[in-house]
């Protein structure tokens, strides 16, 4: 072990253990920590550790964007301000319009399944966290919010912004999480196609403005402009979250399966506040309880539940009028709480 | 006592070379952007090599571990192995002009994305992109710029 560094004469300095004996030590102290991180049950504990000894170093590194934005938005003009006011209360129109419209299918869903008591919302909780460090290689499509275990953030907890899923809670650390994007290359969402109904499963690109549908056979329903909206199976996002649009479908003759790309609904990369959703599992909505999932984890089995396929079946007919009918309600049915 | 600020400096660089890896960036800048704190590390290594010793090579990749989500160890491993080549031929990669030394640095940092690629295989993320090995040719050829920066500070002291 010593006689690894002894040829370029560092004992002749005399100053402590050898450069090869010190990059052993530290070398097997890397392979350890390594050993220690792929086990499932000590990597929860030791990144709920590192996420807090992190968070202070994220804020810092992000404060001049947040800087920034806090300042053109204290100096936003007059102007500005008043059209934005303006098209929020036409937008505030429209979804208060959009509610009503809901209510009313509410009540005749209700009715149809022939229920005495109002189904419970979707949706139980809200909390809205901001983006403070985004990680967007190739590889990885990661965020980190300033929300965590002390806000009751959880792993696997689905992750929405105002237009679409974003992906779910990875690691959770005190007051910081860090959330896997379903553009991650390793994350896979089960969606529906709203249009007839087929369920597939949606893969990250490594882009952030892209979605791979690589299970689908050539000779599958599917068409560019598809909306993709999550499926409930999988146990971790609830149905009827707008997912994605179908962008590019290219079969070829020789191959079993199409070649399919999605665009995702949500603005993956320009993202400054998300919403962490908790939901009720005893609406129908929710996805079955599953196992928790690792972010890693292949595509789960589709779980024949006879609750959900009922629902799948029912938002699949409300559907065509417009996004998933539970995810507008729950949204304004959540607003009142912080 | 010199060397004792010579330490704080190689410090703070390091530090604010941890910065620029991890600083949020728009777009595609993120895949052209070199691995700051591998060639500070690799700079101090080589040229204050009893100052900053193994111990920065690992603390910095743990960092980086800590930072970018990656496997804990598999950064700090990758990193101190390159900076045990560093510490090893530092004398070599001196004496040499500054494009040749460039060189030198290619195939530390070809070395480091093996390391790295290796260590994803084996702990399951199979998945890999030929982008990474463009972080590898960017930072070869920022040697001089990194050099030029760094040994203000050096000279500094």
């Amino acid at each position: 072990m010593a006689g690894f560094g002894t040829s370029v004469g560092r004992p002749i300095y005399g100053r402590g253990p050898s450069p090869g004996l010190r990059f052993t030590v530290y070398a097997l102290l890397c392979l350890i920590l390594m050993y220690i991180d792929q086990r499932a049950r000590w990597s929860e504990r030791l990144h709920y550790g590192l996420e807090a000894a992190a968070y202070p170093v994220q804020v810092a590194v992000n404060s001049p964007a947040s800087a920034w934005h806090w300042l053109t938005d204290s100096f936003a003009t007059r102007g500005t301000l008043r059209a934005q006011n303006q098209q929020l209360h036409g937008q505030v129109q429209l979804l208060q319009l959009a509610v009503l419209r809901q209510q009313a299918l509410e009540r005749e869903n209700e009715q149809l399944r022939e229920l005495h008591h109002a189904l419970p919302p979707l949706v139980k909780k809200w909390l809205v966290a901001e983006v403070i460090g985004v990680e967007a290689v190739p590889l990885r499509q990661r965020l980190i919010i300033n929300k965590g275990a002390h806000d009751g953030v959880h792993i696997n907890q689905p992750v929405v912004d105002g237009s679409g899923v974003l992906g779910q809670v990875a690691h959770v650390g005190p007051w910081s999480s860090e959330v896997i994007l379903i553009t991650d290359p390793e994350h896979a969402i089960p969606v529906q196609i709203t249009r007839n109904g087929l369920r597939t499963i949606a893969i990250g690109s490594g882009n952030a403005d892209e979605l791979l549908l690589t299970y689908l056979a050539v000779n599958s329903d599917v068409k560019s402009g598809d909306l993709l909206t999550s499926s409930g199976l999988g146990g971790v996002f609830p149905a009827g979250y707008p997912v994605g649009r179908i962008t590019g479908v290219r079969r070829e003759a020789s191959q079993l399966v199409a070649q399919v790309q999605a665009e995702p609904a949500a603005r993956i990369d320009r993202a400054r506040e998300v919403m962490l959703i908790e939901f009720d599992s005893a609406s129908p909505a929710a996805p079955p309880a599953a196992p928790a999932l690792t972010e890693a984890s292949p595509p789960p089995a589709p779980v024949v539940n006879p609750a959900v396929a009922a629902d799948e079946g029912g938002s699949g007919s409300a559907a065509p009028g417009g996004h998933g009918p539970s995810s507008r309600s729950a949204r304004k049915k959540g607003k009142p709480h912080p | 006592m010199s060397e004792r600020e010579n330490l704080l400096v190689i410090l703070l660089t390091s530090l604010a070379a941890l910065v620029l890896n991890i600083l949020p960036l728009p777009g595609w800048l993120p895949v052209v952007r070199p691995a700051f704190l591998v060639l500070t590390v690799l700079y101090w290594s080589t040229m204050s090599p009893f100052v900053a010793g193994a111990a920065l090579g690992f603390i910095g990749g743990l960092a980086l571990d800590v930072f970018q989500g990656s496997l804990l160890g598999e950064h700090a491993l990758a990193l101190s192995f390159v900076t045990y080549l560093a510490l090893r031929f530092n004398l070599l990669m001196r004496a040499k002009p500054i494009f040749e030394q460039s060189l030198y640095v290619l195939v530390a940092l070809v070395i480091y994305e093996l390391v790295l690629w290796v260590i994803d295989g084996w702990s399951g993320h199979t998945l890999s992109s030929p982008l990474r090995w463009v972080h590898a040719l960017i930072g070869a050829l920022i040697w001089p710029v990194v050099v030029g920066v760094l040994g203000r500070f050096h000279a500094a002291r």
